[in-house]
Order: C-alpha cells, then sequence, then structure tokens
C-alpha cells in the first residue's frame, strides 16, 4: 500500500499518529482510551511497509488532540512514532516522540513486593535500558519490565 | 593506601561497590579479627538502630555484637515489638523519626528497595541488612571474606551455588560481589527456582555462567559449593517439591568425589539441604561464618562511621 491510497482517508482536523512499531497500533488506541463508537473518523493501518521500520502502523483520529501524558503512554509501546497535528488538511505541528531515561509514575513496578507497590510516599520510578524492545529497570527492587509488562497495565 | 572513602555512604547493594572497594572493606574485615576477640572503644557514645521489620535473630544479633565490640551502642526493634508499624505508620515515616536516635541504622524489610528508599529519606546511613528476596549485601560480603580467608584467593575459583536462587536473597547478592572477580559460577536449581532474569542478564556480562541441574556432575571440580536453603512454601504444589528435595541434599555420598579442599558454605540457618554428618568433614565452613560476620558487619559500621579509614 502506498501513502498514495492512504491518502483516501486524510482527515480535516485531528491527529495522525504515525511510524508506530508494526503491530503495536491498537495499543495505541487503546491508551488514548478509544473504543471507536465515539462517532469520529478514525483510520488504523497496521503493518504498513516502511522505509525506516520494516513495517509501521498508523492511526489517523479527527477531532482528537493528545496530552503529554498520553503523549509519554504511546512512547513506552510506540517509541519511534511521529505525532502530526492536523488543521485544515494541513499539518501544522509535527512532534517525536521520545522516550525519557527516567520514567516516573506512568506504570507501575509488576513485583508485587516492590516497596513502590506499599504505601510510601513515592511514586514508581524506571530507567529505560532499551526502547525497542523495551526494558524498564525499577529504581528501588530493580526488576525488569518488559512491553507486555507494561501493556497489561494500560 | 587505595582511594576508596566509605565515610556516610549507604549499603544499599553490593552492586554500588567496585571490587578494590569490596577489597578493602574485606582488608579491613580482617583488621577487625584481633578487635573482636578484645574489644575497642572506636565507636564509642555511637548509636545503632537496628530496625527489624521482619524476624532474623542471627543478623540482628550479629550486628549488635558488632557495634558492642567496638564499644557502642544499640537501639531497635524485632518483628514482634513493632507497635508503630501495626498502627499503619510507613517506611518513610519510621526512618524519617528514628534518624534522630541514632547515628546509622541497619534495616531489615520484607519489601524489595526498602533500603533504598530509606536511604532517600535518611540523613543518618542505611545499612541493609536484608530487603525482600533481593538482596543481602552484608551477607555477600561475609561469603567473599569466608570464601578469602579460607582459599586465600578469589579469583580462579569454581563456585557451584545451589538451591533456591530465585527468592533465596542471599544468593543475588553474593552472584552480583562473585561477578566482580574472575570466577567460574554454576548455578544448580530446581526449574521453578531459576536464578532470577536481572541478576542473571547482568551477571552474564562479566563472567562464565553455566546453568546446570546435576550437582554430581560438577562436585569434582568445584573448589566453593555455596548450598542455600529450599523453602516448601516457595513452590507451586507439594509434588513439585518432593520432587527436587532430595536431588539437593548434600550428605558424604554427594561429596564422593570430591576435592579435598572443597569449601563448603551456607549462610544458615538450614533445614536439610546438609545433613548433620557432613558438618564433621574438614569441607564444612560453615559455622566458621558467624565469625566472620561479626568481623565483616565491625568494618562496615567502623568504615561508614569514620572510625577507620
Ligand atoms: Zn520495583
Amino acid at each position: 500500500m502506498s501513502d498514495k491510497e492512504l491518502r483516501v482517508s486524510k482527515i480535516k482536523d485531528g491527529t495522525v499518529i504515525d511510524h508506530i512499531s508494526g503491530g503495536y497500533a491498537l495499543d495505541v488506541v487503546k491508551i488514548l482510551g478509544i473504543t471507536g463508537r465515539e462517532k469520529r473518523v478514525m483510520t488504523i493501518a497496521i503493518n504498513v511497509p516502511s522505509k525506516r521500520f520494516k513495517a509501521k502502523d498508523i492511526v489517523k483520529i479527527e477531532g482528537r488532540a493528545l496530552n503529554s501524558q498520553e503523549v509519554n503512554r504511546i512512547a513506552l509501546v510506540a517509541p519511534h512514532a511521529t505525532i502530526n497535528i492536523i488543521c485544515d488538511y494541513k499539518v501544522v505541528e509535527k512532534l517525536e516522540v521520545k522516550l525519557p531515561k527516567v520514567i516516573e509514575g506512568i506504570v507501575r513496578c509488576v513485583n508485587p513486593a516492590c516497596v513502590s507497590n506499599s504505601d510510601e510516599p513515592v511514586s514508581s520510578k524506571f530507567y529505560v535500558k532499551s526502547d525497542e524492545p523495551l526494558v524498564l529497570k525499577c529504581h528501588y527492587c530493580g526488576y525488569i519490565l518488559e512491553k507486555a509488562d507494561v501493556l497489561q497495565q494500560l | 593506601m587505595p582511594n576508596v572513602n566509605f565515610q556516610g555512604r549507604d549499603i544499599i547493594s553490593i552492586e554500588d561497590f567496585t571490587q578494590q572497594e569490596i577489597n578493602y572493606i574485606l582488608d579491613t574485615s580482617r583488621s577487625m579479627e584481633p578487635i573482636a576477640k578484645n574489644g575497642s572503644d572506636m565507636l564509642k557514645r555511637k548509636i545503632l538502630a537496628t530496625l527489624f521489620f521482619e524476624p532474623s535473630t542471627r543478623t540482628r544479633l550479629s550486628f549488635e555484637a558488632a557495634m558492642l565490640k567496638l564499644g557502642g551502642n544499640n537501639i531497635g526493634f524485632a518483628e514482634a515489638e513493632i507497635a508503630s508499624v501495626k498502627k499503619g505508620e510507613n517506611l518513610a515515616d519510621t526512618i524519617r523519626t528514628v534518624q534522630n536516635y541514632a547515628d546509622i541504622i541497619a534495616l531489615r524489610h520484607p519489601l524489595e528497595g526498602a533500603a533504598k528508599l530509606a536511604a532517600e529519606f535518611s540523613n543518618v546511613p542505611i545499612i541493609n541488612a536484608g530487603t525482600g528476596a533481593e538482596e543481602h549485601p552484608t551477607q555477600a560480603l561475609i561469603d567473599l571474606y569466608t570464601i578469602r580467608k579460607e582459599k586465600g584467593k578469589i579469583d580462579g575459583l569454581k563456585i557451584a551455588v545451589i538451591g533456591d536462587l530465585r527468592y533465596g536473597r542471599t544468593v543475588h547478592s553474593l552472584a552480583y560481589a562473585l561477578a566482580k572477580y574472575n570466577v567460574e559460577l554454576t548455578l544448580i536449581s530446581p526449574e521453578t527456582l531459576k536464578m532470577r532474569r536481572e541478576v542473571l542478564n547482568i551477571i552474564q556480562t562479566k563472567i562464565p555462567v553455566a546453568e546446570e541441574p546435576n550437582l554430581e556432575k560438577i562436585i569434582p571440580q568445584t573448589d566453593v559449593l555455596y548450598v542455600t536453603r529450599i523453602q516448601k512454601e516457595r513452590f507451586p504444589d507439594a509434588a513439585e517439591y518432593a520432587k527436587v528435595k532430595g536431588t539437593y541434599r548434600i550428605d558424604l555420598k554427594t561429596l564422593k568425589n570430591a576435592k579435598k579442599d572443597l569449601t563448603i558454605l551456607h549462610p544458615l540457618p538450614r533445614i536439610d539441604e546438609i545433613v548433620p554428618e557432613v558438618d564433621a568433614t574438614p569441607q564444612a565452613r560453615y559455622f566458621q561464618q558467624a565469625w566472620n560476620g561479626t568481623v565483616v558487619r565491625m568494618a562496615l559500621l567502623a568504615l561508614v562511621l569514620g572510625a577507620t579509614k
């Protein structure tokens, strides 16, 4: 499928999330809390051949902006995604998703015995050891979280 | 003198220390041997708080004895008496209170990362006396000290660790510590209790590590056999436990093909992993570890409190 064919679904105002790691579009949609019953025009393309990656996913949503919390969450499952804000069919802003080196508070440690899961005045904290494949290391207990562990929480 | 400074430092994870620093702790421990016999007032008027949120009488007594032998004092609690904790006070608040009473805190806690959290809230040094299933750095230092004392070296040894490598906290710290030396490590455990992935990932990049289910196969080459407890309650079902129970019992038959100068260690308490008949063999060195534990903890207290350089 070429970009030309994808233009069929061009949106007027909204957001295009491009370069999502192939196969993770539905997780991105889930992060945004979109069920498909919002009566918004939306296009999801999965495993589109891509120059930068072997395959990429694309999500286009009419009339929906993203907040920074959502962008950070997307970074966890699609670290190389680009976000295009569309106004009147034109790209008015391009955002690169970037996974920070340290992630605080977005995900919980999956180790039930981790002190960050108890009643202490701290939030969870992880060091990003690798973004693709995702490897997070808990600051407190040292547990390793992978993408599957993160996806379960979204 | 090497460029090391321990004054005011937290002892949280063995991973925080270089080989040079560990060697320095071991050297200081050796210099504590005569002091442990004769006593000293190096830490006069200093107070150690032992905060034990779960029971470990041995570790607590060892810390307290170490402090007393250096002329210091102890305050603290063991699990049974934790009134404020029963009332629901969190660790951060307990630490922020106790730091006003003590110069140093030894913390034992069931949750993983508790020592790290305590150190973030404390203005006095924290010594991790065992947290969760994760780490027990002072035990690892004691193990290294014992190995060096018994073998005269650590580098070049073939070391086998057997038992519960998943939940046994002492083996995680020991594995990190050994990975800083030039040793060959063999891990022996039932499938369900294999070494935790995050530990394995780190140590495999530093030293040769083999996972081997069969102890008999490797015992003839082994220089140090480190045995840990397999706790029944860790197993998903009783049948699984019964299956591995016998396999990991060290008796005279197990040692038939062992080296004459094999060193057998165990962090104690044991259940039935080592049969009592082994105790009388020259290879059994686990009861010496308790003495070594005191001198190593004396060294740590003296170094962190700046009483020795
Ligand atoms: Zn954790």
